[in-house]
This record gives structure tokens, C-alpha cells and sequence, in this order.
């Protein structure tokens, strides 16, 4: 019988946000004992989807059945009293209070007067032992342990409220081989125990080994629902991308540009097993004026942290780093800007944008930044400056005085390249440039990182998508579990030969 | 970061997380240590500083203080603050004071001062709660609101002559030979294990330790974020009404200028008992030890007869930076393990 | 007449007005200026008068708020620079010379600096949240005021230094000349230089700021260093106005009657964005306050249940959720904010 009722039954659902549909008319079905993926890429609104399951969220339209009872849930307790329970990528639990509390919080048994510790510590083992995981201390407190570890508590308190359904988002981005297999054990332990897994993951190879059906998102809107044995990998990929792709094809690989870097002359930028402790490791780079480097590798792979020690924005340990020829070692991004380099961050909003300033002070920042406070910008070189880049940008609206964060995610992004550009830097750093925003100020932008190469600015360029790094590079580095694993030139470099570089290197 | 081998060593993993969990007692155990060498420096230099009466002085000369640390302990744990402490405290004392004037029974007086001082509490924890305000910001309006309170009351000095109030103010409970606290202290006492039960025997305490480690985590685990954060401001303003009433008890008057300054006092004490201004990390008997402490900096500086009373204040603060250097060293190494 | 409404210092200017106005109705010279000796007399001159160290105070205040910060230490460091400059003259073998009051006022002013120094050094450079930072230095800072006067009230009869806070110049009590000057100087400091820009920078994202390449450290420190200067300042005002240095009552609260000027003029605690302007029309609401208290016959004391009251509404008014509540909006505000990471 269950084979057949799911154990939630999601249809219709639409959620909208001021401007946007996050969610349009989505249906989601898990059924008990299967492990379900839900798969699409950034923006696809599997986050939002989830949010909605789990109460963060309200929903506009459509409808939630758990366990044959309709649901509208408004808060994060309500779906855990439907039997709903979530363990995030960043682990949602106390790290100041012990293993067995973190298990058993707001549900610790009681005696009368007070709190029953014993009892607490025995339902914690109990717990931690069904999931094999006997060896952690119920004890020890929670911050003592390594997030895959903290990550396997999270799954043993649901497992405590005794879920019916398990949602996974993203659990594997911070864990290594080793960890998410001891992960999979735990996740096939509870699969065959009844309880319906939704498991979110931008790994395919884990997909694939982990998942019986699938779910596929598209821009808010459903794509469709499969059986993981029968969708092959490039099928599932192209329902991911989609139309994208064909938007993109426009952009055709402009070989004409291509003249080969300036080879001869001594690199700007090179590095030479640079790491840090915790962060990522042998990162080896020789990058020559107008070549674009790409890095490849999977979420979490450590393309932001080897962006950010060649910024300078964390401090490397290991290796050297040298501009033109000259050693370095850059203890803030302020050094790193003073030698000509620049990082726009995928975290527009953390780490990009300062969303209360006006275009024109985001726009001249940096420029203002590496002058020091005492030599202000005159007002007209920055009226010039912010009209400049807002006219040959295409930035919109075309207000030098808007508010930055009333702009939407393309124009901030501009912007946001455009604050690097005015400082005129040998080097440009671009970590995901082009995520989150629609399709026109994409191309618009790997446009401008063609041209800009082709003035002899060096780039690096990071990007979740493959194809983008593939068609933008003249050379891709490839990472690998937080080190560099490769480094070769882009000379008709398929997707098939770095996702074999990937899989083939042991890590 | 391989933490999970195939092969796991249940007994050296167990070992090095025991080790690592200890590091939560560390600012504690460095109160309580600090509170010994202190005595045991006093008793060095003077002659009859170690005696049981010294010690016992130090509860019957700070009870109040002892009870707005424990409210502190708890607002600080959920990574709040209240400034309003030492006024809500005057305005306990103008309103004891003036309803007894009034020739009010004691014992009615008492539950309304403990009443007003809670609901107090609570009205600026639904303020906190409700509109997203800093507690920084909110008790400082309390604090300006009951100190205003207290003139509206009475600009001048109200003395307590109640035959109760006199007779708790004169009350000693022998202990042994020459020992001997107030009755105070023991209410003193019973508001700390009242506390200590409380926040650790109670899902209400824990959910207070809960949201200072994550307040979002708490939320998402589905625990009583919103209730438990406005309640510890009703507790602390509860503490801070009986602390009102044992400074009645020990000094017989009520006086709009009282307790200036004693919000100072109460954080020093609890981030000098371990505690962390963060929240999350901290114990209500490491609050006691903090009062002890600044307690014994005052006696010290009363048995030397050289120092003026002005460098208990300084001594204070150099305890407060010091205790703040530790927790900043502290919180590093526990982001590190 | 919208964007009127809209502009942020539009409460806080009506609101002045309005209590002027009620000040007016209670006492009909309230408003009237007069000449006297060739110096201006009145309870306006008084207002400004009197609440010239506040202003002082909340310049200083709106910057470190500003820059995501607070100093809750700038009550002792007025104590502290009156106490030096009040115990500078006393003990000088010359006490009523112009170059006695001058070598005090000095010393104040070093005092205040190294002061400032002191806390820009605790929150930048270790790194410790700026209430707690500057709690320290409230909490000892009276103590050392006390230790520099002994215990005693110093009084001082120095010509020259009463002059700083009751004097005249020009007709215009010396307190005002010098608190227009130092918003002059803060106003041309932050705005004709990149300071103000980039102290909002700092307070509006200060990781952004980092990655742009900005030195937040340096900036962090500028502004409790002129913080702790504006509090020395206001701190020989007060004490020169009593001709006297008191470490136990000099300045007591002015901390937050500073942040309570800060807000009322409309700068956020939570940083970024802010207001000069903003901060003098609140200094002065506050001060006017105070004076209508007095006018109204009400026992002066009192003003602090009008001040919290103030505080109250203030926040009310610029808490979004509480506009959102107003509002009766369904959804939760964390929605909008997070949208660019939900979808």
C-alpha cells in the first residue's frame, strides 16, 4: 500500500518573493524507503522547495500532504511535528552543548524534578548505536567534533523523533570520501528502515550511488520526475541546464581572439604549491598578461579558498606566490590590491555589495580604498568614472545615486566588476561571476571577460558550470578535494576529460 | 579531518573529546582559582583575614548583587544584555520604601515589588522579542524609564522603619562559634540554586544555553526561542526586585540614586565568573564566584588602609579586560577544536 | 512633498519645532532672544548652551555608531579630562594664568586622545565587540578620574578656563562657538575627505569593505580616537562651567544622551548610513526636553521617563518590524532578505 500513497505529497506549489517566482506550480512525491534527489542548479529553487516542506517559508498556492494529512505549515516546528526533519550543510545544531543534548533537546525525558540525565544518555547511545555510531562519545561536546561527525548527530536526532521523512540539503559539500561513505551507510540504514530520504547534492557520482528516483528543477518550474537507473547522466544534465544551453551556444568559442599568451615575457602571476592549513593545498599556477585561467572542480573543491590566497583575503602557509618575477606574500587584500590584482567574490551580497552606498560609491571603492581616506576622489572623477561604466557596462537603471541594493543581481554584478576595473589591475579574479543572474547579463558579461583578456588583462575565471569555464579559458587548473590535481592547456578540452581528471585522481 | 576512519578507536576518541570538553569549565575553574589565590594572598598579609566571619562577610556585604548576577547570567547565556538592572533595583527600594511609609503590610509590599519588577522584565523582553530591538538599546530606556521612575516617586531619601524590614536589616543566623550570616545571604543562596536547577535541570534552561550556542540552530530544532528569550529578561527583572528588597534589607531606606552604576557591577561579576558576553558558555555558580571576587577586591582594598575606595573601580575594570582577553582566547580555541 | 516626508530629518526637525512651540504657549518669552552687555540672552541661547557638550559628544558618537560600533566610555573620559586639567591648574604654581588654563585644556586633550586610542585599540586591533571595549573603560574610567582628583572635588578659579564654558565671544557663549566648530570640522572631515564614505562602508559590510581593500582597522580607530577627543572637550566644558572637577557626577549618562541624539536624528545603531545634522537636531530635542520639563514645573529628574519614552518610540519607529507589523504583512521579513539565497 505504500508503495503506491507517498509519504509526501507535494503539488502545485507556488511561492512567490517581491519580483520574483521562486516557485511555480512545483509537485514533489516521496514515497516510503526510497532515497530521492532532488537535482537542479543554482536557482532552480530546490532550496526554496525544501524551505517550504520544512515551514521556513509559507507557501502562495498549492498543496502538502504528510502521511495522508493536508499541511500548511508556518513555522520550522510544525513540519517537525508532522514527522518532518532536516539536517542542513551547515549543521543546525548547538556546538556549546553536549552530543546526547544536541540529540535530545526540548525532548529530553524527565522524571520529576527535573531533567532524567541518565535517561538522556542512554536514549543518545541508543540512537548513536543504531546508526553505528557507537564510538562518539555522548558525553563530549559538540564543537569538538568535525563537521562530519556534528553532521551524523544532526541525522541522529531526527532519527530520535523517529522521522518519516529526512531532508539531506547538501550534506556532502564539507565531507571527504571517506566521510560520506560512512554518511551513505547511515542514509541506506534509515532508507531500509522505512524512511522516505530527500537528498539534496550538487555531486552527481553521490547521486547517482545514493538515490532511487529523482526530482528535476528547472528556473522555479518542474521538469520532471525519474527513476535515477534510467536517466542517464547527460540526459539528467541537459534537463538541468535546459534552454540555458542554447542561449549560451550564441556565445560561440571566439577562436579569433584568441591570440596565445604572451608566452615570452615572464608570467604576471605565478604560484608554486601554494596552501594553507584547513583550506586548500599545491595550488601551482603560472598565468601570463591577456590568458584566462580557469578553475574547474566541484562545489567545494577549493576554487573559492585558492582565489582568496592569491587575493591575500586569507593568508597562505605553504608555497610561493610571485608577481612578475618578484616574490610575495600577501598578508591582506590590500597588498594583493597594491600589486595589481583584483577578486570579485561569489558572495555578492556578504562580500561584494554595499547595499546601503549609492552605485557611484560601490563603483569607485576600491579606487578610494587603495588612495586612503585623506585623498578623496573628487566628486567629478567619480561622477565620470560611474557614468563611464554605467554607459559602456549597460548597467540599469542608468542612476549613478540608486541605491546599490535595490539593482538586481546582474547589474550588482556589473558593478561590482566595474569597481575592479576602474582600479586597471594586471590581474582580475572572478569567483562565479554570473551566478544568479539572467541570461542577457551573463552572455554580456563573458562577452567583457573575452575583450578584457584581449587587451592583456590576465583572469582568472571560477564557475560552477563547466561549459562556461571550458569556452571562456585558455588554460584550466583543476581541483580536486581542496587541492590542485591538474593544469592543462584548453585546446579542445571536453567536459568528458575534466570530469575524468576528477574522477581519476585519487584524492 | 578524516575523523571517521573506517577502523574507529572508540577509546583514544573518547579520551581527546573528554580532554577538549573540559575547555568549557576553563574560564570557570580560572575564577574559582583566582578567588583562592586572592584569599590566600589576604590571609598572608593580614592578620585575620582568614577567618570563616571574612568569607561569610563577603555573601552578607554583596547579597544583592549575588541575585542580579544570577539574572544577568541568564540574559548574558542567550547572548542578550540589561542595562536596567541597578535602576530597576532603586526603583524596588523607592517603591518598598514608600508603600511602607504608607504603612502597607511588608509581606504585600514584597510581592508587589517582585510582581513589578518581573513584569518589568518581561514588557522589555516583548519589546527585544517582538520588534527585533537591541537588548542594549531597550534596557537602557528601562534603565533611563525606572531611574525616572524613582524621582517621580521621590526626589528625597525614604527612610524604612517597618518592624519586619528592621528586624531582617538586624537578623543574624548563628552558623557555629562566631560565625554567623544574615537572612539575606540565605535568600541569596536559595536564588542561586533556584537558578542552578533551573538551567540545568529544566528544558527551559537548556533552551537558554541553546539559544546563546545558535539562535537560529534553536529555532530550527524547534525549541521555545521567542518565549524562553522575553522570559529571561522577566527573570532578570524579577532578580533585580529581589535584589531591591535585600539592599532594603541592608541599608533601611529607599533613595532615587541607589545602585548607580550596580549594572556594571552585575555584567563584571558574571564575565569574571566564565561566563561569555557571546552567551552559550557559563555557569550561575561561576557568577557567584564573580561577585566573591569583587567582593574580596573591596575588602582587600578595605584592609589596606592606603587605597582609597576609588580603586576597587579601577581593579574592576582591569579584571573585566583581563576576564574578556581570556574569553577571546578562549572562543578562538574552541572554533580551532 | 512626498519626497519631504520621506527625507529622514523631517520627524526629527518637526518634532524640535513642536517642542519650542509647547515651550512657547508655557512661557511667552520662551522664544525671545535678548542683548545684554553686548552678549545674546535667552532660553535658546541657554538650549544651545547647555547641551554644547552633548552635541560634542554625540559628533563623536554618530561616527562610531557609524563604523558598527558604540562607546559607552565617553561619560568617563569627560570626568577624566576635567579631573587632569582641573588637578593641572590646581597644582600649577601659576593657577590663573592664561598659560596655566591653556597647559590643562592640553593635557585634557592628550588624555581624550590616548584614551580614544585605547579603546580604538581594543576593538580593532583585538577585536573585541565595541560595547564590551568601551565597557571597560566605563567601568574603570570614574575610578581613575578619582584617582587623578584623589576623592576631592578640585575647584579651580582660573579666568581663562571658565571662559571655555561660560564665557562669550562675539556675543555668543564660547560652549556654542566651540561645538559649531567641532561640527564644522567633523562635517569637513568626513565629507571632504572619503572618511565618511568609507566609515559607512565599514559599518554597512565590513567584509565587503575588507575584500574592496579597505583598511577598516585605521578607520576604526580614527573614529574612537576622535570620539575619545570630543568626550575630552566636552569634558573641560562641563567641568569649566562648575569651575570644577567632580569625577563622580561629570558626564554621568552623557553616553546616553549621546546615543539617544545619534538615534533620534535618524542614524541606525546597527551602522552605516549617517547624519551629522541628524545628530545636532537631536542633541538639541534633547536638550529642549529637558528644558520643557523645567518649564512645565515638573520635578527636573524626571526627564528620564520623557527620555526613555523618546528612545522607545524612536526605535519603534525605525525597528522594521515593526513597520512590517503595522503593515500587517504575512509574510516574515527574513523572506525578503533572503531572497537572493532562497532562489
Amino acid at each position: 500500500m505504500n508503495e503506491i500513497v507517498p509519504v509526501v505529497d507535494m503539488s502545485g506549489i507556488s511561492i512567490e518573493f517581491p519580483g520574483v517566482k521562486a516557485l511555480d506550480a512545483v509537485d514533489l512525491r516521496l514515497f516510503q524507503g526510497e532515497v530521492h534527489a532532488l537535482m537542479g542548479e543554482n536557482g532552480a529553487g530546490k532550496s526554496t522547495l525544501i524551505k517550504a516542506l520544512t515551514g521556513v517559508y509559507p507557501i502562495d498556492s498549492g498543496t502538502i500532504t504528510v502521511l495522508g494529512a493536508t499541511h500548511r505549515f508556518s513555522s520550522p516546528a510544525e513540519a517537525q511535528a508532522a514527522r518532518i526533519s532536516t539536517v542542513y550543510q551547515e549543521v543546525n545544531l548547538c556546538p556549546n552543548l553536549s552530543v546526547e543534548e544536541n540529540i535530545l533537546l526540548g525532548r529530553e525525558p524527565r522524571r520529576r524534578g527535573g531533567i532524567h540525565w541518565k535517561e538522556v544518555r542512554r536514549k543518545a547511545r541508543e540512537v548513536l548505536d543504531q546508526l553505528q555510531l557507537g564510538h562518539i562519545d555522548p558525553g563530549s561536546v559538540l564543537s569538538t567534533h568535525s563537521i562530519a561527525i556534528q553532521q551524523l548527530i544532526a541525522i541522529a536526532r531526527s532519527v530520535q523523533v523517529d522521522a518519516k521523512v529526512l531532508i539531506l540539503d547538501e550534506p556532502t559539500s564539507s565531507l571527504d570520501a571517506d566521510e560520506v561513505q560512512q554518511l551513505f551507510t547511515v542514509i541506506r540504514t534509515l532508507r531500509d528502515r522505512g524512511v522516505a530520504i530527500l537528498f539534496v547534492s550538487h555531486f552527481l557520482e553521490q547521486v547517482y550511488e545514493i538515490s532511487d528516483r529523482m526530482t528535476v528543477l528547472r528556473n522555479g518550474r518542474l521538469v520532471g520526475e525519474y527513476r535515477t537507473r534510467e536517466l542517464p547522466r547527460m540526459g539528467l544534465i541537459s534537463k538541468m541546464i535546459g534552454k540555458e544551453m542554447d542561449a549560451l551556444a550564441e556565445l560561440e568559442r571566439a577562436e579569433s581572439r584568441r591570440q596565445p599568451g604572451r608566452q615570452d615575457e615572464a608570467p604576471v602571476l605565478q604560484a608554486q604549491d601554494l596552501g594553507r592549513k584547513g583550506s586548500v593545498r599545491d595550488v601551482t599556477i603560472a598565468l601570463h598578461a591577456g590568458e584566462i585561467l580557469g578553475l574547474a572542480g566541484l562545489l567545494g573543491s577549493g576554487r573559492t579558498e585558492t582565489a582568496r590566497l592569491l587575493f591575500g583575503a586569507d593568508r597562505a602557509d605553504q608555497g610561493h606566490l610571485s608577481i612578475d618575477g618578484t616574490a610575495q606574500t600577501f598578508r591582506s587584500p590590500r597588498t594583493a590590491i597594491n600589486r595589481g590584482i583584483a577578486f570579485s567574490s561569489e558572495n555578492r551580497k556578504e562580500e561584494g555589495l554595499i547595499g546601503d552606498l549609492s552605485v557611484r560609491d560601490n563603483l569607485v571603492l576600491a579606487m578610494q580604498a587603495s588612495k586612503g581616506w585623506l585623498r578623496r576622489v573628487p566628486r567629478s572623477t567619480q561622477d565620470q568614472l560611474a557614468e563611464k561604466f554605467i554607459r559602456t557596462l549597460d548597467i540599469r537603471p542608468a542612476n549613478k545615486d540608486a541605491l546599490i541594493r535595490n539593482l538586481s543581481g546582474g547589474n550588482q554584478q556589473k558593478v561590482l566588476l566595474a569597481r575592479w576595473l576602474i582600479t586597471n589591475p594586471r590581474l582580475l579574479i572572478l569567483d562565479e561571476p554570473t551566478r544568479g543572474i539572467d541570461i542577457g547579463a551573463k552572455t554580456q558579461i563573458q562577452k567583457l571577460i573575452s575583450s578584457l583578456a584581449a587587451d592583456g588583462m590576465s583572469i582568472i575565471f571560477i564557475s560552477a558550470e563547466l561549459e562556461e569555464v571550458l569556452r571562456l579559458s585558455d588554460h584550466i587548473a583543476i581541483l580536486k578535494d581542496r587541492q590542485m590535481v591538474g593544469h592543462i592547456p584548453n585546446d579542445g578540452v571536453t567536459m568528458e576529460d575534466v570530469m575524468t581528471i576528477i574522477a581519476g585522481t585519487p584524492a | 579531518m578524516s575523523v571517521l576512519t573506517r577502523t574507529p578507536t572508540p577509546l583514544g576518541r573518547t579520551r581527546i573529546s573528554r580532554l577538549q570538553g573540559k575547555a568549557r569549565y576553563a574560564p570557570t575553574l580560572a575564577t574559582v582559582g583566582l578567588f583562592l589565590a586572592m584569599f590566600a594572598i589576604g590571609a598572608g598579609m593580614y592578620p585575620g583575614f582568614l577567618s570563616g566571619q571574612v568569607f561569610l562577610n563577603l555573601l552578607i556585604d554583596n547579597t544583592f548583587l549575588i541575585v542580579l548576577a544570577v539574572g544577568m547570567t541568564f540574559v548574558i547565556l542567550t547572548g542578550g544584555i540589561d542595562l536596567s538592572v541597578g535602576s530597576v533595583v532603586a526603583l524596588s527600594m523607592m517603591i518598598a520604601a514608600a508603600l511602607l511609609q504608607a504603612g502597607w503590610n511588608p509581606f504585600v509590599v514584597i510581592a508587589l515589588v517582585l510582581l513589578t519588577g518581573a513584569t518589568f522584565g518581561l514588557l522589555m523582553g516583548l519589546v527585544i522579542q517582538v520588534f527585533e530591538i537591541q537588548p542594549f538599546i531597550v534596557t537602557l530606556a528601562g534603565l533611563f524609564l525606572a531611574r525616572g521612575l524613582c524621582y517621580v516617586i521621590s526626589v528625597d531619601s525614604i527612610t524604612v522603619t517597618d518592624p519586619f524590614f528592621t528586624a531582617m536589616a538586624q537578623a543574624r543566623i548563628p552558623l557555629a562559634e562566631k560565625l554567623f550570616v544574615s537572612p539575606g545571604v540565605v535568600i541569596a543562596l536559595v536564588v542561586v540554586a533556584v537558578a542552578f536547577y533551573v538551567l540545568h535541570q529544566t528544558r527551559f534552561g537548556r533552551t537558554v544555553y541553546a539559544i546563546g550556542g545558535g539562535e537560529s540552530s534553536a529555532l530550527l530544532m524547534g525549541l521555545a526561542v521567542p518565549r524562553t528569550k522575553v522570559l529571561v529578561y522577566g527573570i532578570s527583572g524579577l532578580c533585580s526586585a529581589i535584589g531591591g528588597i535585600l539592599f532594603s534589607f541592608y541599608s533601611l531606606s529607599g533613595y532615587s540614586l541607589a545602585a548607580t552604576g550596580m549594572e556594571l557591577d552585575a555584567i563584571a561579576a558574571v564575565v569574571v565568573g566564565g561566563t561569555l558576553l557571546t552567551g552559550g558558555y557559563g555557569y550561575v555558580l561561576g557568577s557567584l564566584a564573580g561577585v566573591l571576587i569583587l567582593g574580596i577586591v573591596q575588602t582587600f582594598i578595605s584592609y589596606e588602609g592606603t587605597l582609597s575606595s576609588w580603586w576597587t573601580r579601577i581593579v574592576i575594570g582591569a579584571l573585566l579586560l583581563a576576564f574578556i582577553l581570556l574569553q577571546k582566547l578562549f572562543s578562538r580555541k574552541v572554533k580551532l577544536a | 512633498m512626498n519626497a519631504l516626508l520621506k527625507h529622514r530629518l523631517t520627524w526629527p526637525v518637526l518634532a524640535l519645532v513642536l517642542l519650542l512651540l509647547l515651550n512657547q504657549l508655557f512661557r511667552s518669552d520662551f522664544l525671545s532672544v535678548r542683548v545684554q552687555d553686548g552678549h545674546l540672552y535667552g532660553s535658546l541661547i541657554d538650549i544651545l548652551r547647555n547641551g554644547a557638550p552633548t552635541i560634542l559628544i554625540a559628533l563623536g558618537m554618530t561616527l562610531v555608531i557609524a563604523s558598527r560600533g558604540i562607546d559607552l566610555s565617553v561619560g568617563a573620559v569627560a570626568a577624566i579630562a576635567g579631573a587632569v586639567s582641573c588637578t593641572y591648574i590646581y597644582n600649577s604654581p601659576d593657577p590663573s594664568s592664561l598659560r596655566t588654563a591653556a597647559g590643562g585644556v592640553a593635557i585634557a586633550v592628550v588624555a581624550g586622545l590616548v584614551l580614544g586610542l585605547w579603546n580604538g585599540f581594543l576593538v580593532s586591533v583585538i577585536g573585541i565587540q565595541p560595547i564590551i571595549a568601551t565597557l571597560v573603560l566605563m567601568t574603570a574610567g570614574r575610578g581613575l578620574a578619582q584617582l587623578v582628583t584623589d576623592g576631592q572635588i578640585i575647584s579651580v578659579s582660573n579666568d581663562s578656563y571658565q571662559a571655555i564654558g561660560a564665557g562669550f565671544f562675539l556675543g555668543l557663549p564660547i560652549s556654542i562657538l566651540i561645538a559649531a566648530a567641532a561640527f564644522g570640522v567633523a562635517g569637513l572631515l568626513t565629507r571632504r575627505t572619503a572618511l565618511g564614505t568609507l566609515i559607512e562602508a565599514v559599518g554597512i559590510n565590513p567584509v565587503a569593505s575588507r575584500l574592496a581593500g579597505l583598511s577598516a582597522r585605521s578607520i576604526i580607530w580614527t573614529v574612537y580616537v576622535f570620539s575619545g577627543l570630543c568626550a575630552a572637550i566636552a569634558g573641560l566644558m562641563i567641568s569649566s562651567n562648575v569651575t570644577a572637577a567632580d569625577a563622580n557626577n561629570a558626564g554621568l549618562y552623557i553616553e546616553m544622551d549621546a546615543i539617544l541624539a545619534v538615534v533620534i536624528g535618524g542614524t541606525s545603531l546597527a551602522g552605516g548610513r549617517y547624519s551629522l545634522v541628524g545628530t545636532l537636531v537631536g542633541a538639541l530635542i534633547i536638550q529642549t526636553l529637558t528644558t520643557t520639563v523645567y518649564t512645565l514645573g515638573i520635578p527636573p529628574e524626571v526627564t528620564l521617563v520623557f527620555k526613555a519614552l523618546v528612545v522607545i518610540i524612536v526605535c519603534l519607529l525605525q525597528s522594521s518590524k515593526a513597520r512590517d507589523l503595522l503593515r500587517q504583512r504575512r509574510r516574515p521579513v527574513a523572506k525578503q532578505s533572503d531572497v537572493k539565497v532562497a532562489v
